[in-house]
């Protein structure tokens, strides 16, 4: 039998219904993992083996009893920290919540935990998710299993990096401009940013409230399929959720002999790297050879949308975050005198720069004098590149993709220019500007035997698409099944 | 005078509604501080709004009630600024699609009818409460009021003066009210009025600069606040000084309007359309059962009472300036045509014992069917009218049956001729005196010896008919 | 076979975009309430003129005649039923300053 750090969640799920293991040796094989490797990598920000060996034993009594008997039921999972928990504290990686509980759970959570999976910690991020290399993490920074010296991307770097690392099966992440796409591409796991509006975002710590989603991040396509079908769906909670459902069974890898795929040739040039660019045309190489029609096609508004997505983000990135005031929760600044102290030095203390940076940038495109040139301008560039993405798609079922220009960067290679890590964000971004589904797979290494990723972009709601086309290109390649070798393991949690 | 004053309003209103505008929380006033909070209405991380849909409902019913044109496609914008009574230091409110636009109330002034504009009518949601702890030199947030659903009523500068400020807010109350949409108490802040006032010299087409007041909370304060507002505006320009425009609370208890400090940085509220709630698509089909769902509207009910009721415009006019009354009023007329009557008894006693037990309208403790009871008793000789009087406040003070209490406690007047006939003749053997007085032409012993056989009645016969049988007994 | 276009980043266009100054600076602190160093405000400075110049371009792009993006989904909205059981405690167990059941901050001077 396979180690059980290796398996796939639905693998494990499988196993303890078939009395193969218990839900206890699935907790403690995982919890082995984190003590040895999380030391160096830093994937999570906390994690709770009492909590999560208590609940391990009434799980496998329900799945003994058959009250439980779903996809995740018994399966260890962990969620990015800026998703609400009740049993565990929620920071943000931020300074700002550092000793915060929530009061509730994210619907997310709860849909979990209904399900039967066993919560084991929380995952490292860039704060408040504004970032594309966990280094803005106010506990410190995530490091890539693949090459430490590296980073594993953001903000959902210790999600990625987790299930890369087989310290966890799957995780939860958060994308609102690439955040669970890049890690999984520098990481050479399998993630879902799904369409907007498809998982309810109650109990996710806002940041920019017109792309922000959590999706699944795992192994493999069928796992992403799993998590993202306990996670999906209608919630009296989130007024921006739609009731069409996600139905698991219409994911198969047979869909893809009718596709008709499009690379958009923007893609394919300008800062992209060589090993980046072959990847991709090999994969579409791949998809051609399991019977889809692959074709280059045009999309010059593209380039409009790292500039759109940076102001709406900022924009409201600064309004979400303006309840962190040190009044009802979060860090409060010593010694105020005045309550004008408070907002001003709690905020200058609870915010990391990166924060700061771009709070000030959506005051600026908010302000009165600026808001039609700027944020105006740009929910009209999304309405346009929503156009223009619904005219490929008359053409074509999926849109082919790098997921990131290059591998994994070095640590601290953008420390001193931010604008150089936004731009490259220029795959991702247009996808939640349109509120599509998109779909990060590893498709390839590069010559430092760093993992490349592809990123498959469907019609809204259609993740089945999307999520069948990646199935079929699994069936005939086996990026996938590499996992990045761990020689700096120690007991040093 | 050479000077003329210029006045728009603001007013805010709490809905009557069961819940919050966008959580599950109690909307119910007086309740402990931070008991009705969840983690919505307190800006907690994660936390999303949903909306009451009810509050469409009441602001659409608004709209159709005050003549305005009804957006419809409307959606929420967040004006952001920082305050510690706004926990997601942004208020969800409506500036570039409110929900109701161009509409007019009208007002009776001296001079005749005249329409105030209403300029929009948007939703949004209230802040929480500030207390000022003396003590301690600190203040403290109470939550509970955050999230109670608004509308804000924005009108014209069409006003000239306090009286029209007045009439219109006691209209605007009435349709609330009417409408079920508030209660507008004003004493718990649930109608709150923003004064928005400049002076020009007479003549002038141009405002001028304007100041405005918050959060005035009765018609005194209203009427108070213009009076000396304007005068320190005139008081100044007569000077040659300038009118700065800026904030200024008023301080009833001193009777002065002072200016607040600005919250500390230039408004820039940053206005943007609200992310985490979707427009409102507001169909025919909508607006039709809202509009057929609407009561009867004062000024229609005041035509139709003075019409088909026969009522003064008077009568009619204080009939319907309450809504619970006018209901009262038209439950009863249901039962018996006697408008004229039944108007009176509500005008009169109903009134004057609601105010002297101090009951809201809301709550009268007599039925329809009470009133008629003792209306009828009345007009049938059983009672005569003090009689009535009384059995109507025992009504009203304890709930009796008007009839069995009647019965009960002896009041019926005597119908029995025979036993008055008995009574007239004792009456007459034991005044002789008066009797021949009377016979002799002195008029006025007709009156004691009447007094004397209602005495010898216990009060309890029809007057007319004593005097009726005195009058053929002694020619 | 495969058609390569233009670069995207190399291509951009550089305008000239509004300038921060120390001025502006300060205000957008003030509207953000926050308070940067002197240090800090150089780097902040220079970061967000050049990520300003870059969002310009932005203006290149004409968007006259198309109305701002919004959800499709409309009229989600609930009953007017109490849902919520109120927790005090559970609401108010994050907050740095509580007194009498009432979160405290220092006095408000209106």
């Amino acid at each position: 039998m396979k180690k059980i750090c290796d398996m796939t969640a639905v693998e494990i799920s499988t196993a303890i219904k078939a009395k193969e293991i218990t839900v206890t040796e699935a907790v403690l094989a995982f919890f082995d993992e984190i003590n040895k490797y999380d030391g160096i990598l830093h994937c999570f920000n906390c994690t709770d083996k009492d909590k999560a060996l208590k609940r391990a034993v009434e799980i496998q009594k329900k799945i003994d009893r058959k009250e439980l008997t779903g996809l995740l039921a018994g399966v260890p999972v962990a969620v990015k920290d800026n998703i609400l928990t009740k049993d565990f504290p929620t920071t943000c990686s931020s300074k700002m919540l550092n000793d915060f509980i929530s009061p509730y759970n994210a619907t997310v959570i709860e849909r979990l935990l209904n399900e039967g999976a066993i919560l084991i910690g929380k995952l490292n991020m860039d704060e408040f998710a504004m970032g594309s290399t966990t280094e803005s993490s106010y506990s410190g920074l995530t490091r890539n299993p693949w090459d430490i010296s590296k980073v594993p991307g953001g903000s959902s770097g210790g999600s990625a990096a987790c299930v890369s690392a087989r310290l966890s099966p799957v995780s939860l992440g958060t994308d609102t401009g690439g955040s669970i796409r890049q890690p999984c591409s520098f990481c050479g796991v399998s993630g879902l940013k799904p369409t907007y509006g498809s998982v309810s975002r109650y109990g996710l710590v806002a940041y920019a409230s017109s792309f922000d989603q959590i999706g699944p991040i795992a192994k493999d396509v069928d796992d992403c399929a799993a998590l993202y079908s306990v996670i999906c769906g209608k919630d009296g909670h989130d007024s921006t959720v739609s009731d069409i459902g996600f139905d698991f069974k219409k994911v198969s890898a047979d869909n893809i002999s009718k596709m008709r795929i499009g690379i958009p040739e923007q893609f394919l040039c300008g800062e992209i790297s060589e090993d980046v660019k072959n990847a991709i045309l090999k994969s579409a190489e791949v998809f051609k050879y399991s019977g889809a029609e692959v074709e280059v096609f045009s999309m010059p508004i593209l380039k409009y949308a790292v500039p759109a997505y940076y102001i709406i983000a900022c924009a409201q990135a600064s309004s979400n975050l303006a309840r962190y005031d040190g009044v009802k929760f979060g860090f409060r600044a010593e010694d105020c005198n005045s309550l004008q102290e408070v907002f001003i030095n709690s905020r200058s203390q609870g915010f990391g720069m990166e924060v700061k940076r771009r709070i000030m940038l959506g005051s600026f495109v908010l302000s009165s004098g600026f808001y039609e040139a700027y944020y105006k301008k740009a929910l009209k560039a999304k309405r346009l590149i929503e156009n223009e993405f619904l005219k490929a798609f008359e053409k074509f079922d999926i849109i082919l993709s790098p997921v990131s220009p290059t591998t994994a960067n070095k640590i601290g290679e953008f420390a001193d220019n931010p604008l150089g890590m936004y731009l490259g964000d220029i795959y991702t971004v247009p996808v939640n500007l349109a509120g599509l589904p998109a779909f990060s797979c590893p498709c390839g290494f590069d010559k430092n035997n760093m993992p490349i990723g592809m990123q498959l972009i469907g019609k809204h709601f259609k993740e089945e698409e999307i999520l069948s086309a990646a199935k079929a290109f699994q069936n005939v390649t086996d990026f996938r099944k590499r996992a990045p070798e761990l020689s700096f393991g120690g007991e040093s949690i | 005078m050479k000077w003329e004053t210029v006045i728009g309003l603001e007013v805010h209103t709490e809905l009557a509604t069961n819940t919050k505008i966008f959580c599950g929380c109690s909307a119910k006033f007086g309740a402990e501080a931070n008991t009705d909070i969840c983690e919505v209405c307190t800006g907690m991380p994660g936390a999303l709004p949903v909306l009451n849909k009810k509050v469409v409902e009441y602001a659409i019913k608004t709209g159709i009630a005050t003549n305005c044109e009804i957006t419809r496609y409307t959606r929420f914008d967040r004006k952001n600024y920082f305050y510690p009574d706004l926990p997601k230091a942004y208020q969800i409110s409506q500036l570039y699609l409110p929900i109701c636009h161009d509409g007019y109330i009208r007002i009776d002034t001296p001079e005749g009818k005249k329409a105030i504009k209403i300029h929009e009518i948007h939703m949004e949601e209230d802040a929480g409460k500030l207390i000022h702890d003396k003590e301690e030199n600190c203040t403290l947030i109470d939550f509970n009021r955050c999230g109670i659903p608004l509308l804000e009523i924005v009108t014209e500068a069409d006003f000239r003066n306090a009286d029209e400020v007045i009439a219109f807010v006691e209209k605007l109350r009435e349709i609330l009210q009417y409408t079920g949409v508030s209660d507008c108490k004003m004493q718990e802040g649930s109608l709150r009025v923003d004064v928005n006032l400049s002076v020009r010299l007479k003549g002038q087409e141009d405002f001028g600069t304007r100041t405005e007041m918050k959060n005035l909370n009765s018609f005194h304060e209203i009427r108070r606040a213009i009076s000396y507002e304007e005068k320190r505006q005139i008081e100044l320009l007569e000077k040659g000084k300038k009118v700065l425009q800026q904030t200024r609370r008023w301080d009833n208890a001193k009777g002065v309007s002072v200016s607040m400090r600005s919250k500390e940085d230039a408004k820039d509220y940053k206005y943007f359309p609200e992310p985490d709630l979707p427009a409102i698509q507001i169909t025919d089909e909508m607006l039709e059962s809202i509009k057929a769902s609407m009561p009867e509207l004062p000024e229609s009910k005041r035509k139709r009472y003075t019409d088909t009721f026969g009522l003064s415009e008077y009568d009619a006019q204080l009939l319907t300036s309450d809504v619970y009354i006018s209901e009262f009023f038209e439950n009863t007329v249901s039962l018996s045509s006697d408008c004229k009557e039944i108007a009176n008894w509500i005008l009169g006693e109903l009134l004057r014992l609601l105010k002297e037990n101090c009951i809201e309208t809301k709550s009268i403790p007599v039925t329809p069917k009470n009133l008629i009871d003792i209306i009828q008793m009345v007009k049938e000789n059983k009672i005569n009218r003090t009689t009535a009087k009384e059995v109507f406040e025992k009504v009203f003070t304890e709930s009796v049956e008007p009839i069995k209490y009647v019965q009960d406690n002896n009041l019926l007047l005597i119908t029995d001729f025979s036993r008055i006939k008995s009574v007239v003749e004792e009456v007459i053997r034991d005044n002789e005196k008066s009797v021949s007085d009377y016979k002799s032409g002195k008029t006025s012993a007709f009156g004691f010896i009447v007094g004397q056989t209602m005495k010898a009645l216990n009060g309890k016969a029809p007057v007319q008919e004593v005097q009726k049988i005195l009058k053929e007994r002694l020619g | 076979m495969l058609l390569l276009g233009q670069p995207i980043i190399s291509n951009l266009f550089w305008g000239e975009a509004m300038k921060i100054d120390n001025s502006l600076l300060i205000q957008l602190e003030s509207l953000s309430k926050i308070e940067l160093s002197e240090s800090e405000r150089e780097l902040a400075r220079k970061d967000l003129q050049s990520i300003l110049n870059f969002i310009d371009t932005l203006s290149e792009l004409t968007t006259d005649g198309f109305e701002e993006s919004t959800s499709e989904i409309v009229n989600s909205v609930r009953e007017d039923a109490v849902t919520a059981a109120p927790d005090r405690e559970a609401i108010m167990q994050n907050a740095p300053s509580v007194k009498e059941g009432f979160f405290a901050v220092p006095k408000v001077i209106e």
